[in-house]
């Protein structure tokens, strides 16, 4: 296996790049934190690096619509440049803030292979506010995404205003087709939230949590990974904790599924 | 030729604005909306080409996938339209950042005189609506006038082709910026000026500055340098400095504290001094752990070999009564600013809130600036974006409704840090200056901004004056300057830091000074946000997200290009020196020469007459009641009160999670739903020890005595970290005072003697328990003045002043988090303990206040029984033997049990004859008694034995059992059945006042 590096875009009010360093770093990953202008100036090249990571935050205050500044300023600057890193079989996840970002530049949920055009929006939370809550996941095991691969049902935290995501139905239905459709808001069970509150916190088309490209090679989703890459994140861990004393010695879960998703990312470009 | 942007959502998706807007009117003022659209407009003040801004429409601000974007007025038809735009010199960051977009995508500079505002306009159809009804939409919920201005359109009024018209909110102030010489012939002449210009000199203070510089020796050098009299500069910066808020002259105070019940007196010299000093640094020499107190912008704990963490709080409840969202905003982001200036910096790792407001539903007669349930919306988001926007996690919070505050509502807002040990071979919370380094400032720029507080507030509004003395914070500015100055810090570059908050330049300059011991200031080099400040202004201005900088010379092209590459404005001002003077001048001309110790000499200590009356003596008892018969009413009546129910939709607005750290949330249990008594966060994610943070806000008990107030308020913030898992012997402190003006006046404030005695005797109850409990207190603020008068029916104004008010926050280290424990019940059939001695304390009860009465009996903290208590309980968690633990706290334990069951989605069977009590015969009394100290513990029936001999020398009783059926049963004194009463009718009286809001 070789080396996989993976840089972490900081800066301009980008804000969750700490805690997704270290959830890379424990998924095996080299990773860098990078200032948004080190890339654009040049005094850090992509081609370094195997995985680039939109992370979370409120890039430029996300005044006029979550992600929107910081995809001109990456179109703009470097757009060609990244346009390269995922044509060239590398990866690119983008949580949260870095979700809206990937789809304003174009990059997600690129149909036809076209990363430039902007086709799917993530726009304000039904429930008309900010919110912070765990959500149940369910997981496609037949899209591409390379990050979910082997992963059934999880629990992550989102923390979004602007999280719904709506697109034509053409749109979607070319989604569901191609299998883009990576993970959707479920009940706690697995069956899908079908838009009911708060299992779907959002009002999301489909339930739609997370999609990536054709090649599966780029991922945005609104769940936030990195949050869940420690037991004590869950927030059940001292009831599981209690429930699981009562039968035989308690033992914190290893590799959190936050942790296992972007444990995939390295270990695919890792080969 | 300014430019327009209008932009929309496809009219095929759903407005969530606009529907929360008809729903508002419909709820607030029974107005009847169809729909409204709102349209965002950006309005371009610069020159530019036709296809460049059709390019910024299409590229930037219009989403091809939900929004259209038009270069002139949309066409959506509407019977009614308000257009809502900020104020000149209101803080528009929305507008700032729209330019950074527009700069980087067409690569250019827009000039200093080129700017973007952004506004919107609300497209109303509604068909039996009047204007009049359209000024109450626009006034009392879309726009607030003291930083926005509205307009309002008929559709006949409407013209498609100019829609709103060209309003471009821009700052013009055309003079001379000029520096006023000030008589000080006498001193009536200097007080008269001083009221004139608004100074709040305080009177006693005037004789000492005229001395100062009337002196012979000042003159001649005085002279020296061209100066005479003093000017406006050095006035306006005497006055900030000598400010209760920035000298805290209260605290420092001469009490006569009488108490007329006993005949006892005494003089007490200083409140600070002798209760939070003396006991502050007697725990610091016992504790090793106590880095840093007293002296920086934060206090200073040690978290682990290599770690430090930072905490502070304060309030903000002037601008926030005035502009809610601004107020808060500018609240949180402006704490935060204290961790980051504390030491040599401080990464920001948590945040915290507490709200006093009046009743959400209020229908009285009198007439607050904004209706509580308005100004609660608006301190909850402001909040909300503060801290969100910044990436730090705001996990705990807490809100207290009580009709005394809406004369001023508070806003607590506290913020944690953590710091290297070591930065560079130093250590990092400490931090020097030598003469020759260099003043920066970094961050925002100046404007009027804050000047004089909100006393500014009387100004008359003209069309380009700026609205600056309420401000809206920018955390995003402020988060660029965060990731800056760390990055800075950690190249060593930084050798002092402190946040430029009340008094501007003033006060962070002028303080920094102190550490070299003179300084001299090029005020023209300070960057504006435009042109036309006075000398004055400049100097003494609030404008947020600055920090001032001490840095090398040899660092400063260093720190200038790490300030560049975060998109930072970093200024060299000027230079410290070791002169004992502070000397400013304005492009060559000297402003100001000043001896730094002037303020440090001379000045009169305030004095209080402190009276005090037992409230025997001022008449209290205890209430007759006769024993209810229905208690399941009774406490599902007691669940559905304001200040016990679930208040979920404010704790999911803020992001409680971000930075990957959390250990125990805000709110826990099977549900998710049910606030835990503390919160624990792992700062650092390579290691397995968790800091616990806690806060309690109980000011009803100081409608009897503020002694009591403050005992209980302390007991409460350390039982809470307590029942988490915190150890006792960690525990640090916060102590953060809001009171009713103390001075004496007869018509006035005619009970100030006694509101003086309550804080003497919170001051004291503060240096006791800290000292019993061993909590040293590692920082502190006060904000006195908690008084509004509010507009009532006839024409009168009625003064309200809030309860005496103590938030205190503590904060303890964990060294394993996974012996941490959450409050729910976890398993059926485990044992149900309560820890600690309930006794007849009813008075100021959350019962008692059910039932109308305040009684007399308010419950009373036994340090030293109750420590015992925490230390074994707190070596049982350590040990596992527990399942939950949780706090007995407002509402007694009736209240709290149904919070272990409904959390845990379990029943409990409780006997109440078991429960450990003190002269108690009755079963409300035992329910509803607020007696400190306690606890509700379930553990595992395995643990009995060991758990048992643990709690040996305690008070506790075995009072049930939790089971499997989901009721909470409890059985009185004589075994009847007392309440049986299901989790799901408990929950919904629990969640019933505001379970629908999201």
């Amino acid at each position: 296996m070789s080396r996989v590096n993976a840089l972490v875009l900081t800066g301009f009010g980008l804000n969750c790049d700490r805690e997704t360093s270290h959830a890379l770093e424990l998924a095996g990953a080299e990773v860098r934190r990078v200032h948004i202008n080190a890339l654009i100036e040049g005094q850090q090249r992509l081609d370094d690096f195997q995985i680039l990571a939109f992370g979370g935050g409120f890039s430029w205050g996300d005044d006029h619509g979550a992600g929107v500044i910081q995809a001109v300023r990456m179109r703009t600057n470097i757009g060609d440049q990244i346009i390269r890193f995922v044509e060239s079989g590398k990866l690119v996840i983008g949580i949260c803030n870095g979700f809206q970002t990937l789809v304003n530049i174009g990059l997600l949920p690129a149909l036809n292979g076209n990363y430039q055009q902007r086709s799917v929006a993530l726009i304000y939370n039904d429930c008309g506010n900010f919110r912070d809550q765990w959500v149940h996941l369910k997981v496609n095991p037949r899209s591409p995404c390379v990050f979910t691969k082997g992963l059934g049902h999880l629990e992550l935290p989102i923390r979004h205003g602007e999280g719904k995501l709506w697109c034509e139905s053409s749109v979607t239905e070319s989604l569901l087709q191609n299998n883009q459709i990576v993970m959707q808001y479920s009940r706690p069970g697995d069956e899908l939230a079908g838009g009911e509150f708060p299992f779907n916190p959002n009002g999301s088309l489909h339930d739609m949590a997370g999609i990536c490209d054709p090649s599966g090679r780029v991922f945005g989703l609104m769940p936030h990974p990195e949050a869940y890459h420690h037991w004590s994140n869950h927030p059940d861990w001292t009831r599981t904790k209690a429930f699981a004393s009562r039968r035989s010695a308690w033992t914190p879960e290893i590799m959190p599924p936050g942790l296992a998703l972007l444990k995939n990312g390295v270990d695919y470009m890792a080969g | 030729m300014p430019h327009r942007i209008e932009v929309t959502l496809r009219p095929e998706l759903p407005d969530a604005e606009g529907l929360s807007l008809c729903t508002k009117a419909k709820e607030y003022f029974g107005l009847e909306i169809e729909s409204v659209r709102c349209v965002q407009i950006i309005t371009i003040d610069a020159e530019l080409a036709a296809q460049q801004v059709q390019r910024i429409k299409d590229e930037i601000f219009t989403n091809p996938v939900t929004q259209i974007g038009s270069l002139g007025p949309l066409a959506i038809a509407f019977d009614w339209c308000i257009w809502v735009g900020y104020r000149p010199g209101v803080r528009d960051n929305p507008g700032a950042t729209a330019m950074e977009a527009i700069e980087d995508l067409l690569g250019v500079r827009l000039g200093p005189q080129e700017a973007v505002y952004t506004s919107k306009r609300y497209c109303i159809k509604a068909t039996g609506l009047t204007e009049a009804d359209l000024h109450q939409i626009a006034g009392e919920l879309l726009a607030n006038d003291i930083i926005q201005q509205w307009k309002i359109y008929s559709n006949t009024a409407w013209d498609i082709r100019s829609g709103v018209g060209w309003v471009i909110p821009k700052v013009k102030l055309n003079r001379q910026p000029t520096v006023t010489a000030i008589a000080i012939d006498s001193d009536e002449i200097l007080k008269t000026i001083s009221d004139e210009r608004n100074l709040a000199l305080n009177p006693s203070d005037i004789p000492t500055i005229r001395r100062y510089f009337l002196d012979k020796k000042v003159r001649t050098r005085r002279a020296e340098l061209g100066l005479s009299d003093p000017t406006d500069v050095e006035l306006e910066y005497i006055s900030q400095a000598r400010s209760d808020h920035c000298n805290h002259n209260t605290f420092g105070g001469l009490f006569h504290y009488q108490d007329l019940s006993s005949g006892h007196s005494e003089v007490i010299d200083g409140l600070f001094k002798t209760y939070i000093e003396i006991p502050t640094l007697a725990l610091k020499n016992k504790k090793p752990w106590v880095v840093s107190v007293l002296w920086d912008n934060a206090g200073v704990g040690r978290f682990d070999d290599r770690h430090h963490y930072v905490i502070t709080g304060e309030t903000h409840n002037s601008p926030s009564n005035m502009e809610a969202y601004g107020g808060a905003i500018t609240g949180i982001v402006g704490i935060y600013r204290d961790p980051l200036g504390t030491g040599k910096g401080s990464r920001l790792i948590m945040g915290s809130y507490g709200y006093c407001v009046g009743p959400r539903d209020y229908t009285g007669a009198l007439k607050p600036k904004l209706h509580p349930r308005r100004l609660l919306d608006g301190v909850i988001e402001g909040v909300r974006d503060g801290g969100n926007k910044s990436g730090i996690p705001t996990p705990y919070g807490q809100v207290l409704f009580h009709p005394s505050y809406l004369g001023k509502c508070l806003v607590f807002v506290t913020a944690l840090g953590m710091m290297p040990a070591m930065i560079d071979g130093e250590p990092a919370e400490q931090k020097s200056i030598r003469p020759g380094d260099l003043v920066v400032m970094c961050g925002g720029r100046v404007g009027k901004d804050g000047i004089h507080g909100v006393t500014a507030s009387s100004e008359v509004f003209s069309e380009s004056t700026p609205a600056g003395h309420v401000q809206i914070g920018d955390p995003y500015t402020q988060k660029k300057m965060h990731d800056f100055l760390l990055q800075a810090r950690d190249e060593g570059l930084i050798r002092f830091i402190t946040d430029n908050g009340g008094g501007g330049l003033s006060s962070s300059v002028g303080e920094s000074a102190r550490f070299s011991n003179g300084c001299e200031i090029q005020l023209e080099k300070v960057p504006l946000k435009y042109e036309g400040l006075d000398q004055w202004e400049i100097w003494v201005s609030e404008s947020q997200e600055r920090m001032t900088v001490a840095i090398r010379p040899e660092d400063r092209q260093r720190f200038l290009e790490l300030s560049k590459h975060h998109a930072v404005e970093s200024t060299v001002i000027g230079t410290y020196t070791d002169s004992g003077r502070l000397i400013i001048t304005y492009q060559g001309k000297p402003c100001a020469d000043m001896d730094l110790d002037l303020l440090k000499a001379g000045f009169p200590q305030w004095e209080f007459p402190a009276h005090w009356l037992s409230p025997q003596s001022r008449g209290f008892t205890e209430p007759v009641i006769s024993p209810p018969t229905d208690y399941t009413l009774l406490l599902t009546d007691l669940l559905s009160r304001p200040n016990i129910c679930s208040k979920e939709w404010i704790c999911r607005q803020y992001d409680h999670e971000v930075q990957g750290g959390s250990v125990i949330k805000p709110l826990v249990g099977q549900a998710r739903d049910v606030p835990s008594d503390a919160v624990v966060i792992r700062p650092i994610l390579q290691s397995q020890k968790g800091l616990a943070f806690a806060q309690a806000l109980i000011p009803f008990y100081s409608a009897i005595d503020a002694y009591h107030m403050t005992t209980n308020t302390i007991d409460e913030a350390f039982r809470r970290l307590i029942a988490v898992g915190g150890d006792p012997e960690q525990v640090g402190g916060v102590d953060n005072f809001c009171w009713p003006n103390i001075q004496y006046h007869s018509q006035h404030n005619p009970d100030g003697k006694f509101k003086a005695a309550q804080l003497v005797r919170a001051c004291k109850a503060l240096s006791d328990m800290c000292l019993a409990y061993g909590i040293p207190l590692l920082s502190g603020k006060d904000s006195m003045y908690v008084d509004g008068h509010l507009k009532g029916p006839y024409g009168e104004k009625r003064k309200v002043s809030g309860l005496e008010t103590l938030q205190f926050s503590t904060t303890s280290v964990i060294e394993e988090i996974a012996h941490c424990v959450t409050m729910d019940c976890k398993c059926a059939d485990d044992l149900l303990y309560v820890i600690g001695e309930t006794r007849d304390e009813l008075g100021a009860s959350e019962y008692y206040d059910l039932m109308g009465f305040v009684g007399l009996q308010v419950p009373e903290v036994t340090p030293e029984f109750l420590l015992p208590a925490y230390q074994a309980l707190a070596g049982a968690i350590r040990d596992d033997l527990v399942a939950s633990v949780h706090g007995v706290y407002r509402g007694g334990l009736g209240v709290h049990l149904a919070w272990v069951a409904m959390a845990g989605g379990l029943g409990l069977d409780v006997d109440l004859s078991r429960v450990p009590a003190f002269g108690i015969e009755r079963e409300d009394t035992l329910l509803f008694s607020e007696s400190a100290g306690r606890f509700i513990v379930t553990i595992d029936p395995r643990q009995q034995a060991e758990f048992e001999h643990r709690m040996a020398s305690v008070p506790h009783g075995r009072v049930g059992a939790v089971t499997a059926t989901a009721d909470l049963v409890v059985r009185g004194l004589a075994g009847q059945h007392l309440i049986k009463c299901s989790l799901n009718q408990l929950k919904a009286a629990w969640k019933a006042p505001f379970g629908d809001l999201k």
